[in-house]
């Protein structure tokens, strides 16, 4: 079974109309996009964007041509099989009643989120992580009423070699639980 | 060197070697037009209607293999671009069309005569852009022809607001462009060349399917080395017609719903394909997955998108076909395939699709021919969309590059007339025929005018059958026979062509055919001839939708009318 989800990294002039050019093209082509981010890269005058692309509907190497392609589009990579650090950011607004709240604080501690508004109905959870941890903090979080959800997409870096050996033998750090989680291949073949 | 936008524009054009630009003005680009008398070595030639002047500029382009330029106001005149564009880009044409669009500071307030081209084109043209100062015109003018023209040619837009037209800038023109993102691959992997002729030398039935990208490339020598040196038949697609001499020996025709039967079953039975700027379209292998179905294939290609988009391919070579070519014939080796060539001509003995049957009435396929023989094989053919199409790439035989120009990614009807009269513009000194259709001609036929204003002297031939014809052999083979919104009625040609001041005459019988395209050639400028023909004549051979190229039909009429029993309606991309 081929590998389901790709980790597509475009840099991109920073132009007028760029993103539209790649909105465009996915969905001129067909293609299925899971998540796109994009932001400022480190050179000035170009912008990184970060794509998941599901495998199983789409032809991962068309969309990376097809990007590759476009004039505003400087470098294309397909970085699924590269050791990547993969965090998204979530804030979650959910109904909290005054029986319901300690529930969730500990809900949230538990995964290291922070509560970053209190209502009196209300509360807003800030959480980082990667996809699955986010996907199941939703998913318990979803029993009390989740009124509004706004997700970032996937933000990625390649790991250095340096700091993958920092943060295994420093076992005293407490990120490093979390990072080894998320700092698997993007995704393993399945089976 | 101060200068005003529209200066800049001019001077830019004549830096990048145009000589002449189809258009039409408006209230937005005329800050341009007005400065056209200061740059008389800019011809202007001034179109009926806006879908024409892209048209133009793409038979201009596909002639003289130099980059089209038309040109359009805002709003409406810039949409009515729209159908050239995507015709130019659909089958790789360079091409840069200049808009002109609402002042800047009108522009998102859907001011008079607005539309954002920029984003309607998006899909369509290889590049676009909006400029928004003067002083960017000459970097943007300079990028955009690089563009159409490098790599994989196509359309690319520059929408200019009208005050920019006006606004001064300083005018230096770059000698290179800078565009980090966009670097096409010329040479080929070493590596996949050697593997392309290791394959090619052990092939025992291999051949070339030569498309557009040979013409482009202007790789015609390499292909015919090619194919000499290792003794592979050449069959083209409907595009690559022209890039290999039809009289030669190792030519056998085109592949592909119309293709020649002895083609199509020569890529069935291959054992090797060799693809060369080609993009396996649909029309050309019929059902993917029975396309070649013992073929190893290799691609050679300038656009990596198109390996592996339609066809697996063993053996891909990125790279400019020329380039390519000229490295792999130096590792071909002379094979004797004797034996597959023998099994190919008697294919084409046993099926000789461009025979044309005996008849009493006046057959399209015998206008085609005798235009062939009268003008001996050397003139430029353009084609409208449908059954005249097909016929005019079956029936008249092609020997020189860039002499079949014909709409066929898009099928474009009303593409025949105005992309004639590029043609001609381009090429002054051919012999320019225009084989067209009654519909497709009176999709266009309001550019009768420009060629008698401009005296373009385009040679016009209608194949007159008072039916949408290809769409109606559809209905009568797949759609039994329910001629829903097929028939047509014509005005007089040879009369509406009076009333533009060209001479014309109506064939209806076979002897007349010869004098009256005699009579056209004899005459110096434009002349009309309305062939009354056969109204019920189909296209043979043809693959039926959603069938492989082994299923062919060559003409029986009793295997075709089963299939339309049998209601069974095809299900592929119709």
């Amino acid at each position: 079974m081929a590998v389901t989800k790709h980790t597509i990294v475009a840099l991109v002039e920073d132009k007028p109309g760029v993103l539209n050019r790649m909105a465009s093209l996915f969905r001129r082509r067909g293609f299925n996009i899971e998540s796109i981010a994009v932001g400022s890269s480190e050179v000035p005058g170009l912008s990184r964007m970060t794509i998941v692309v599901d495998g199983t509907t789409t032809s991962v190497e068309q969309v990376r041509k097809q990007l590759d392609k476009v004039v505003d589009v400087v470098r294309v990579s397909d970085i699924t099989d590269t050791d990547i650090v993969a965090r998204e950011l979530a804030l979650i607004k959910v109904k909290a009643t005054a029986t319901t709240r300690s529930e969730i604080i500990q809900i949230v501690d538990i995964f290291r989120a922070n509560i970053v508004d209190v209502g009196t109905d209300s509360v807003t959870v800030e959480v980082t992580g990667d996809e699955d941890k986010i996907n199941s903090l939703c998913n318990l979080l979803r029993g009390f009423g989740i009124r509004e959800l706004s997700r970032t997409g996937r933000g990625i870096r390649e790991l250095s070699r340096t700091g993958r050996i920092a943060l295994t033998r420093g076992g005293s750090n407490p990120l490093q639980a979390e990072k080894e989680a998320s700092t698997t291949r993007a995704q393993k073949p399945k089976g | 060197m101060k200068m005003t936008g529209a200066q800049i524009v001019c001077e830019s054009l004549l830096r990048e070697g145009v000589e002449v630009m189809f258009g039409m003005l408006g209230g937005a680009i005329l800050p341009l037009y007005d400065t056209l008398p200061q740059y008389p070595q800019l011809r202007h030639i001034l179109v009926r209607h806006e879908q024409a002047a892209a048209h133009a500029a793409d038979g201009y382009a596909r002639a003289t293999g130099k980059v089209g330029v038309c040109m359009a106001t805002s709003g409406p005149g810039a949409s009515n671009l729209v159908t050239g564009i995507a015709n130019a880009h659909l089958d790789s044409v360079p091409m840069v069309a200049i808009t002109g669009q609402v002042a800047r500071p009108f522009i998102g307030k859907d001011a008079f005569q607005e539309v954002d081209i920029t984003g309607i084109t998006l899909p369509i043209t290889k590049h676009n852009y909006l400029v928004l100062e003067a002083s960017s015109l000459a970097r943007t003018i300079k990028e955009a022809f690089y563009l159409a023209r490098s790599g994989r040619p196509g359309p690319v837009l520059i929408d200019i607001p009208r005050d920019v037209f006006i606004e001064e800038a300083e005018f230096h023109y770059p000698s290179r462009v800078n565009l980090p993102g966009y670097k096409p691959t010329l040479q080929g992997h070493p590596t996949q060349i050697k593997k392309a002729a290791k394959l090619i030398n052990e092939a025992r039935q291999p051949v070339i399917i030569a498309g557009r990208g040979v013409l482009i490339s202007g790789a015609s020598t390499q292909l015919k080395e090619l194919a000499e040196k290792a003794l592979i038949p050449v069959i083209t697609t409907l595009l690559g017609i022209g890039c290999f001499p039809e009289s030669h020996p190792l030519s056998f025709g085109m592949l592909g719903m119309h293709g020649m039967v002895y083609a199509n079953m020569a890529v069935d039975k291959a054992d090797v394909i060799i693809a060369i700027g080609t993009r396996f379209d649909d029309r050309a292998t019929a059902r993917v997955s029975g396309f070649a179905p013992n073929a190893r294939i290799i691609h050679i290609d300038i656009d990596p998108t198109e390996i592996g988009k339609n066809v697996r391919v063993d053996v891909p070579i990125v790279g400019d076909v020329q380039t390519v070519l000229a490295e792999l014939n130096k590792l071909v080796t002379l094979a004797q395939r004797t034996e597959w060539l023998r099994q190919l001509d008697d294919w084409r003995r046993e099926h000789p699709s461009i025979a044309i049957r005996e008849s009493e009435g006046l057959l399209p396929q015998f206008v085609v021919r005798q235009i062939y023989e009268v003008t001996k094989g050397e003139a430029t053919i353009v084609t409208g969309v449908g059954q005249n199409q097909m016929w005019a790439a079956q029936h008249y035989w092609y020997n020189k590059p860039n002499t079949f120009i014909s709409s066929g990614g898009l099928g474009t009807m009303g593409f025949g007339l105005p992309a004639a009269m590029g043609a001609k513009v381009g090429c002054p000194d051919s012999t320019v025929w225009l084989i067209d259709g009654d519909g497709s001609f009176q999709m266009s036929l309001q550019e009768l005018a420009t060629i008698v204003q401009d005296n373009v002297a385009v040679k016009i031939a209608i194949i007159h059958n008072n039916y949408l014809g290809m769409v109606r052999q559809w209905q009568e083979l797949f759609y039994g026979k329910r001629y829903v919104a097929t028939p047509l009625s014509c005005p007089d040609f040879v009369k509406i062509a009076e009333a533009y001041c060209i001479p014309g005459l109506r064939v209806t019988r076979k002897e007349e055919v010869v004098p009256a395209i005699e009579r056209a050639m004899a005459e110096p400028g434009p002349f009309l001839i309305d062939f009354m023909v056969e109204p019920e004549e189909n296209v043979y051979p043809m693959v039926p939708p959603g069938a492989a190229l082994s299923e062919i039909i060559e003409e029986p009429k009793t295997r075709l009318k089963a299939l339309s029993d049998s209601a069974k309606l095809p299900t592929s991309n119709i």
